[in-house]
């Protein structure tokens, strides 16, 4: 308690007036630039701010903003639930199985450098321009850090915590429960911590192959309409949600790791 | 006291080697002794003598090559309850509390939660870990964290403790502590252990009989009886009697090593 409690909450709540100087600082360059620009160019290129703020406000009335949120939020949740399971599934697998590591470990580098971005159009094929496809991308998108941070926590335990289970005699459920589990959790965390603020891009790609709904269809209409109000809108909505996604996450992992900041001193 | 004690851990000749790429790595040779109940033995040698391997062969750890080792006079053939071990490294789990660690193999044993926690307040209690039980491991010294491992070897009860230099990353001062420590618990307790150290002065104070190992392949050059009073506490250290015994430790010690050189030649020496 105490001391250190104070320190992670300064972490995590910085000064809120600095918040508020980085936001003004933002809205002076904004402004800044629609003084430097032309009339005409202004109303294709830039939207003034109360243009964004009312456009905003039009979209949360009518409920649209909401329904488009909500849209790819869903994407994200079941893109992420899909590729977490299927990660820690094969990362476990990976871990424990010679055979198996060798046979897929090309596989494995290889579809790390292909860009996932490029497999959407495919997807889109594939899956249909419905939700599915949003939620493959997503859960290539999640699959593989999670999956490289899982099979490398499990097979980093130290050889000692192994004896002692053996020592133990440990059944193989019980090393599992009370050996892997715990210890590959901060890895696979760290995992999620990166796939799951990746998740928004997976869908955003996946809406701008194929959509009719959502906050990646936004953009992609305000585009077609020289909407520059919506996009803004929209692009700001996204980038909320993967800075809460990240937030939540980070909140969650220290809430389960509470042992690790017990060493920090 | 009057009945005379018998016979618990018997090891009989005892061979182990480890098949590498560059060549059998012979351990242990036809190594033969007998602990009594309640006996306090400590093993010496020089570093990778294979006193490390014997004590992972008694804790059922490492299957020897050629001998067995009987306890009770049944065969050990893997890990035994009635075996509990402390490795150089205190090996405590950071994600649980110093309670939670000693409660492990309890846990493990499907012991119900109440019991358990009776009987890690007792461990805590017995090496002087009373206060520290929601401590993380991260925040124990390392004297603490190593008490907190020999609590969790003790849990279950076991007939047998081998210790594996448990004091080997300790700075002396502590090092002694922890020795006037161990030697109080098991007047206490009058357990059986084996104790792997590297220091001559740690063997003869701690002992009832200290097992001498040569250089590698570890064989018995001597077994030498402490015959010291019990209880006895570190201020011994200093008594004539014990240095005597110290020094026919050392004298051992240099037999062995000239033995290993005639019997091969090391390239390096």
């Amino acid at each position: 308690m105490g001391w250190r409690d104070k320190k992670i909450n300064r972490l995590q709540n910085p000064n809120p007036l600095l918040y508020l100087l980085s936001l003004g600082l933002v809205l002076l360059l904004w402004q800044g630039a629609l003084l430097a620009l032309e009339d005409s160019a202004r109303k294709f290129i830039l939207p003034t701010t109360a243009q964004v703020v009312t456009r905003f406000l039009r979209l949360v009335v009518d409920g649209s903003l909401l329904q488009h949120t909500g849209v790819t939020l869903l994407e994200m949740g079941l893109g992420l639930a899909l590729g977490t399971s299927t990660a820690l599934v094969l990362g476990y697998a990976v871990a424990h199985s010679q055979v198996l590591a060798h046979l897929l470990e090309p596989i494995i580098v290889t579809s790390q450098a292909m860009p996932v971005v490029a497999l959407a159009p495919l997807l889109a094929i594939w899956f249909g321009p419905g939700l599915v496809s949003k939620v493959v991308v997503c859960a290539l998108i999640v699959f593989f850090p999670i999956l490289v941070n899982v099979s490398a926590g499990l097979s980093h335990i130290d050889n000692g915590f192994r004896q002692v289970f053996r020592l133990l005699e440990a059944t193989r459920w019980q090393r599992f429960r009370w050996l892997e589990v715990p210890a590959a959790l901060p890895a696979f965390l760290t995992g999620l911590r990166v796939g799951g603020t990746s998740a928004a891009m997976g869908a955003v790609v996946g809406e701008f192959v194929a959509s009719s709904a959502g906050l990646g269809y936004l953009v992609k209409q305000g585009q077609n309409l020289y909407d520059t109000p919506l996009m803004f809108v929209a692009i700001l909505t996204l980038t909320m949600l993967a800075l809460v996604t990240y937030g939540a996450l980070g909140l969650i992992e220290r809430r389960i790791l509470k042992w690790r900041s017990a060493g920090k001193t | 006291m009057i009945a005379s004690p018998e016979t618990l851990l018997e090891i009989k000749n005892l061979y182990t080697a480890f098949v590498e790429p560059e060549g059998t790595l012979e351990a242990l040779e036809d190594v033969s002794f007998k602990v009594l109940q309640g006996e306090f033995i400590c093993l010496i040698g020089p570093s990778g003598c294979g006193k490390s391997t014997l004590l992972r062969t008694l804790a059922g750890l490492l299957p020897p090559s050629k001998g067995e080792v009987r306890l009770r006079g049944i065969p050990i053939r893997g890990p035994e309850h009635a075996v509990g071990l402390v490795f150089q490294q205190p090996t405590l789990l950071p994600w649980r509390t110093v309670a939670e660690n000693i409660a492990l193999p309890l846990e493990l044993r499907g012991q119900p939660l109440a019991e358990r926690q009776q009987r890690v307040a007792e461990l805590l209690e017995m090496v002087g870990l009373a206060g520290f039980e929601a401590t993380y491991p991260q925040l124990l010294s390392g004297g603490m964290a190593q008490r907190a491992a020999i609590a969790r070897a003790l849990a279950q009860n076991p007939e047998v403790l081998l210790l594996d230099e448990p004091f080997g990353s300790l700075d002396a001062l502590t090092r002694e502590r922890m020795a006037a420590a161990l030697l109080e618990l098991w007047q206490r307790q009058q357990r059986t252990v084996l104790m792997v150290t590297h220091s001559v002065d740690e063997a003869a104070l701690l002992a009832d009989r200290v097992v001498v190992l040569s250089p590698r392949p570890g064989r018995i050059i001597d077994i030498i009886p402490v015959r010291l009073p019990r209880p006895r506490d570190p201020s011994l250290l200093l008594d004539p009697r014990l240095q005597s015994v110290v020094r026919e430790l050392r004298q051992a010690l240099k037999n062995g090593e000239l033995q290993g050189n005639g019997r091969n030649s090391q390239p390096k020496a």
